[in-house]
């Protein structure tokens, strides 16, 4: 490893000389991608892997859509679609939204943002994405020798003795992928830590850090209890020890405990990042500092400490007691305060700015807007009255999509589409991209908005038939899935493109301010030529009065 | 911050100050570890009626302690980071054991 450190070294120093050199043509073999530790290439093999699993789990969300476009079960039996959505939903949670924004976006950014070479542990981070391909491959093969039918929660009693599917084949690999996340984790904070540019100060870091700082403490502090929860369950249907089947003397509501205490804080895994874009692009896009930088910084903190008090908010109607319920929901209230705390700096931001409708801003306000919606309904699932007539019922389906999708998703699309040009060196077409972001909007409202109305009146969730009444919202958001795919379809196709034909971007095609802006496009194998020192305050835009060079329109 | 500026491939070339004890010491704490594995089971074997589990969950912790003090070279480690980690990674299982138990204790069907 030692002659392979040195030869690495020896392609930098001519980087140097050779200012064309950049971490992408810095060696074309398979080998120097599959045994890199540069950060941004492993960013990129992230990207390929998370966009493979994305339209895998996007094929089983079509395969609903389509089985839910009439009442009748005729596309498929009910066991298929129990497993049709077991497979959607472990697939997009495990293996899409919980790296995506992070090792895509967070392993791309985070040294370059702070003005470092790599992050602190360059193997680690390879053997991250290594054990994210080995927990990826056991779960396709899980998927091809048949699946698996608990649902992606895995709810005992019926995953320790109910179900004949591939329980501890589908555990197994989820477990592999926390460690995955796990290391992920702990190279951001020793990173953030340790390695900061001089002058780089707490209070002068960029909020996208302060949001990855924030999602590696729940990797870590999270991650492992889901673990070993899993462990118990396999160790239950192996050796029929009494964990959680009430059969046994155990207590199938500890599983429940258990899988949330993790589970819950995973969906502030999967938003987080997102946030952090999204205080990148509303900055940058408006031309003004962010309104209330310590409040965005520390509402960060705050939904991770907080996230981890609220898991039981899942369980209100699973035989938890009354008392416990209510301090759950009483606690589920507190963690809206963050949450509305950046939606209301983000505003003031926007208030009396000047702002680009550039593509990453109009998903930017595409987050926003769904976001919040999310976000509101979700406290009327923490009321304890409304989640008794809501729960299991597809009120809740369009609850976690608003937040996981139009957040998630919404912020990711807007942050690829923001850093596009520092990764590739190219543009992308902006005529497509806007089009691109109005299907996505277009075609997400469609999809899930008539699913709030479908839970309300009682259509359950997990059923693959109902009753005939149900089916104009039902091919509502079918059709609105449909548009929805085009919508994401067209990204990577342009993407993919722009790699060949896109112009070539210039080092800061935005204007913006962050130290990713001030290396070449693409960066370097080493980031930077000589360490930037900071001297400035993050979001300086009163100092860099030009508007973004790539501006599209006439504002 | 300006202390560590690194040349090669991001490495972090953070002084190793920790305490390094001979081998023959981590031999010993493992030797340790294997009684008290050793002593579970013996334990198991004992009818304690509710006693067991606080036996064996003493054990366990005993034996929990002792790899996070010396194997994860928590003793003696420069880092505040470190001891951060470990103290937050505490407090959030007593989250867990509390907020759980607050179900558990208040169920009034049991």
């Amino acid at each position: 490893m030692a002659s392979k450190a040195a030869s690495t070294e020896n392609t930098a120093m001519s980087a140097n000389q050779a200012p064309k050199l950049n971490y992408l043509n810095n060696g074309h073999s398979l080998k120097s991608w599959l045994l890199t530790t540069d950060h941004k290439r492993i960013a990129m093999l992230y990207l390929i892997s998370v966009t493979t699993f994305f339209f895998i789990g996007g094929f089983f969300a079509m395969l609903i859509r389509l089985e839910l476009l009439t009442p009748q079960g005729d596309l498929m039996q009910a066991d298929t679609y129990n497993k049709v959505f077991t497979m959607h939903g472990m697939t997009m949670v495990f293996f899409f939204l919980i790296p995506v924004v992070p090792a895509v976006l967070g392993n791309f950014l985070v040294p370059l943002m702070i003005g470092a070479k790599d992050l602190a542990f360059p193997r680690i981070n390879l053997l991250s994405w290594y054990l994210y391909i080995i927990a990826g491959t056991l779960f396709l093969h899980c998927m091809l020798i048949g699946g698996v039918d608990t649902g992606w929660t895995f709810y005992t009693p019926y995953s320790t003795v109910g179900s004949n599917t591939n329980v501890i084949e589908a555990g197994l690999a989820v477990f592999i992928a926390g460690f995955s996340s796990i290391f992920t984790g702990l190279n951001f904070i020793v990173t953030i830590h340790r390695m900061r540019a001089p002058g780089l100060t707490w209070d002068r870091l960029p909020l996208f850090i302060w949001a990855n700082y924030a999602t590696s403490l729940i990797m870590i502090l999270g991650t492992p209890v889901v673990a070993i929860t899993i462990v118990l369950v396999a160790v239950e249907r192996l050796f029929h020890l009494g964990i959680f089947d009430p059969a046994l003397g155990g207590d199938p509501l500890l599983f429940q405990h258990l899988f949330w205490f993790y589970s819950h804080p995973a969906v502030y895994i999967m938003i987080l990042p997102s946030m952090g874009v999204v205080s990148e692009l509303i900055t940058c896009f408006s031309r003004k500092r962010i309104f209330g930088y310590k409040f965005i910084a520390l509402s960060s903190i705050a939904i991770a400490v907080i996230g981890f008090l609220v898991w039981a908010h899942h369980m209100f109607v699973a035989g938890i007691s009354l008392y416990a319920a209510m301090i759950f929901s009483f606690l589920t209230f507190f963690v809206g305060v963050p949450s509305a705390v950046k939606v209301f700096n983000w505003t003031a931001t926007l208030y009396k700015s000047s702002i680009t409708y550039a593509t990453p801003m109009l998903y930017a306000f595409g987050f926003i807007g769904l976001f919040t919606i999310g976000g509101l309904t979700g406290l009327f699932l923490a009321t304890l009255g409304i989640d008794v007539h809501v729960t299991d019922t597809y009120f809740v389906v369009a609850h976690f999509h608003y937040v996981m999708v139009g957040g998630v998703l919404m912020g990711f699309l807007g942050g690829m589409h923001f850093w596009w040009p520092k990764i590739s060196g190219r543009m992308y077409p902006e005529g497509w991209a806007r089009l691109s972001a109005l299907l996505v909007f277009v075609g997400f409202n469609l999809t899930f908005f008539p699913q709030f109305i479908l839970g309300y009146v009682g259509m359950p969730r997990r059923y693959w038939q109902y009753p005939p009444e149900f089916q104009v919202l039902n091919v509502l958001s079918t059709a609105g899935a449909s548009v929805l795919a085009v919508g994401y379809l067209l990204p990577m196709i342009y993407f993919l493109w722009s790699l060949k034909y896109g112009p070539i971007a210039s080092d800061n095609p935005w204007n913006a301010a962050g130290l990713e802006w001030k290396t070449t496009s693409p960066p370097p194998t080493f980031n930077f030529d000589e360490t930037p020192v900071v001297t400035w305050e993050a979001y300086n835009y009163d100092e860099i009065p030009d508007v973004p060079l790539e501006a599209p329109v006439a504002r | 911050m300006v202390e560590q500026q690194h040349e090669v491939e991001g490495d972090l070339t953070v002084e190793h100050e920790h305490t390094t004890h001979s081998q023959g010491f981590y031999l010993a704490i493992g030797a340790a570890l294997l009684v008290l594995t050793a002593t579970t089971v013996a334990a198991a074997f004992v009818n304690l009626g509710p006693f067991n589990p606080v036996i064996a969950l003493l054990i366990a912790t005993i034996k929990a302690t002792l790899v996070i003090i010396f194997f994860m070279h928590v003793k003696g480690a420069s880092e505040k980071l470190t001891g951060a980690i470990v103290v937050s990674g505490f407090f959030f299982l007593a989250i867990l054991i509390a907020l759980s138990l607050a179900d558990y204790m208040t169920r009034s069907w049991r």
